[in-house]
């Protein structure tokens, strides 16, 4: 009883951080924006840096942050010259060292500076969770109601264009989705580790199906299986709750990806 | 009635500095079925994405049923050299052919049943009803192809675009191909673009040879001397005066005289 006690809060954010990844990761693995999605996490860094300076929650830095370089590299990647990769590649780096010179400029100590970087899921706080939820209940209700849209543009962007859908909007709202995702993720695994989740649990459940939709769901349970795990694990051997639960997914995926590798192959 | 369907006034178009499009002019009107040949690398590409409203021209005008084409492109029903997406995307034929109304339906809609019968009407119209449950990535390149057509028909276009579309369609199946755009042509307008000269000479009734000008011919007649001019090498000219069913039956003869030709 004690332990569920002091486990619940992680279990729930664990839980309420797999619908996020799961459903948004879909996308970023079939429509291969897993670059730029990580572009967007270390960029929001920025965010926390600038939370820290301003004496304001640093996740509600973040918030805006991702959101801004989501809007930033999506239009850059597009209407400049530049080419896409170039473009992440530099705001990625401007949105860290943006939010290292922040935190170097608020005076005295950064408190909870690594759990912002590498999560600590055990630590979790009642309200951070209400802004999982939040932000939850947000993407899904963004996913229902461009469903059919965002599935159009994932799979041909050129036709759905030619189509009449206004595809370059749509793909700014698929990214400031990432942008939210990689919010409810923070607490979970940090900035830096953000992308795993963002793509191991729905690499994983495409291994399985054929249906996007199916691919959806198949991916929030693995990401339910994973955080589940790593937490578990985290908590029994005292290890950093981020990391493990990466590598708990990691290792989950490569075994299964080998394993259906051969017998595909015998 | 022939209401123009297409017009393009001298239109240029640089490409990363390069001159892609130099003066072209072409109009395409309801009952045509247009074919444009061209070496690669001649423009072809950049021709239909000005046509798409995907580029903008440099200088010149271009006009899809008398609007900018941004307006009125969901119109056109166009079928892509080969799409870009990966075999293993999750998803199935049905529902690759129901992107094609999803800029008709409108923001935020699901698709409806009038989306779903015009679906039902189009893979049965290209023979591939039977799998509309399959992942469009597992099925062959002439399938796919037959796919995309659906895809574009389901917008119920004006005029439908071809870019390539022999490239990934093995010989044997290109016979039904054409069966299919004979069918399609009684209803509507039709451009058909690709390197291949006996692809685009077996059913078009225009031809238009691209190497960054246009040469625009308006019947199905050119001139050895003409088509040299675009290739820029010796051309031997096969196609024209046969009718379509001999033509059909020596598919593959004609296909290596052509190779022949251009080589």
């Amino acid at each position: 009883m004690d332990l569920l006690e002091i486990l619940k809060n992680p279990i729930i954010a664990g839980i309420l951080a797999s619908i996020a990844c799961g459903i948004v990761g879909a996308y970023v693995v079939v429509k291969r924006i897993v670059f730029i999605s990580g572009g967007i996490s270390h960029a929001s860094f920025g965010g926390i840096g600038l939370g820290y300076f301003l004496g304001i929650d640093p996740i509600l830095g973040a918030l805006v942050f991702s959101l801004v370089s989501a809007v930033t590299m999506g239009m850059v990647s597009r209407r400049t010259r530049l080419s896409e990769d170039t473009a992440i590649g530099i705001l990625w780096a401007i949105g860290m060292a943006i939010g290292i010179l922040f935190v170097y400029l608020t005076p005295g100590y950064a408190p909870d500076l690594m759990s912002y970087l590498f999560g600590d899921i055990l630590f979790v706080s009642s309200q951070e969770m209400i802004l999982m939820l939040i932000l939850d209940i947000i993407i899904g209700l963004v996913v229902f109601l461009l469903y059919k849209e965002l599935l159009a543009i994932s799979f041909d962007e050129e036709f759905s264009t030619v189509a009449g859908l206004p595809t370059e909007r749509l793909y700014l709202i698929l990214l400031c989705l990432v942008a939210l995702t990689v919010v409810v993720l923070i607490r979970v695994v940090g900035i830096i580790l953000v992308i795993a989740l963002l793509t191991i649990p729905a690499a994983m459940a495409r291994q399985f199906t054929h249906s996007f939709k199916k691919m959806m769901l198949l991916s929030v349970l693995w990401g339910i299986v994973f955080t589940q795990c790593g937490l578990w694990l985290s908590y029994l051997l005292d290890w950093p709750s981020g990391a493990t639960i990466i590598l708990v997914a990691g290792i989950l995926f490569l075994a299964s990806f080998f394993a259906l590798q051969r017998r595909r192959h015998v | 009635m022939t209401e123009e369907i297409i017009k393009l006034e001298d239109v240029w178009v640089y490409y990363d500095g390069v001159l892609a499009l130099e003066a072209v002019s072409l109009s395409i009107k309801q009952q045509d079925f247009l074919g444009i040949i061209g070496p690669n690398g001649g423009g072809k590409t950049t021709l239909l994405k000005v046509i798409l409203g995907l580029l903008k021209p440099n200088r010149g005008k271009v006009t899809l049923l008398g609007n900018p084409p941004e307006k009125t492109r969901k119109f056109i029903g166009y079928v892509p050299q080969h799409s870009l997406f990966e075999r293993d995307f999750p998803i199935s034929v049905w529902e690759v052919v129901l992107t094609g109304r999803s800029g008709q339906r409108g923001m935020f809609r699901q698709y409806v049943r009038e989306d779903k019968e015009l679906a039902h009407e189009v893979l049965k119209e290209v023979g591939m009803i039977d799998f509309k449950d399959r992942q469009i990535g597992k099925l062959s390149g002439g399938e796919q192809q037959r796919i995309f057509i659906a895809r574009a028909l389901v917008t119920e276009p004006k005029i439908l675009l071809l870019d390539e579309p022999t490239a990934s369609v093995d010989t044997s199946m290109q016979a039904e191909f054409y069966d299919i755009l004979e069918r399609l042509k009684q209803r509507m307008a039709i451009v058909l673009v690709s390197h291949d000269i006996g692809a685009v000479s077996t059913c078009v009734n225009k031809i238009a040879c691209l190497n960054r000008r246009l040469f625009y011919h308006g019947s199905k007649e050119i001139s050895p001397e003409e088509l040299e001019a675009v290739y820029q090498c010796p051309v031997d000219l096969i196609a024209h005066g046969i009718p379509h069913r001999v033509l059909r039956e020596h598919h593959i003869e004609i296909k290596n005289k052509n190779a022949k030709g251009k080589s």
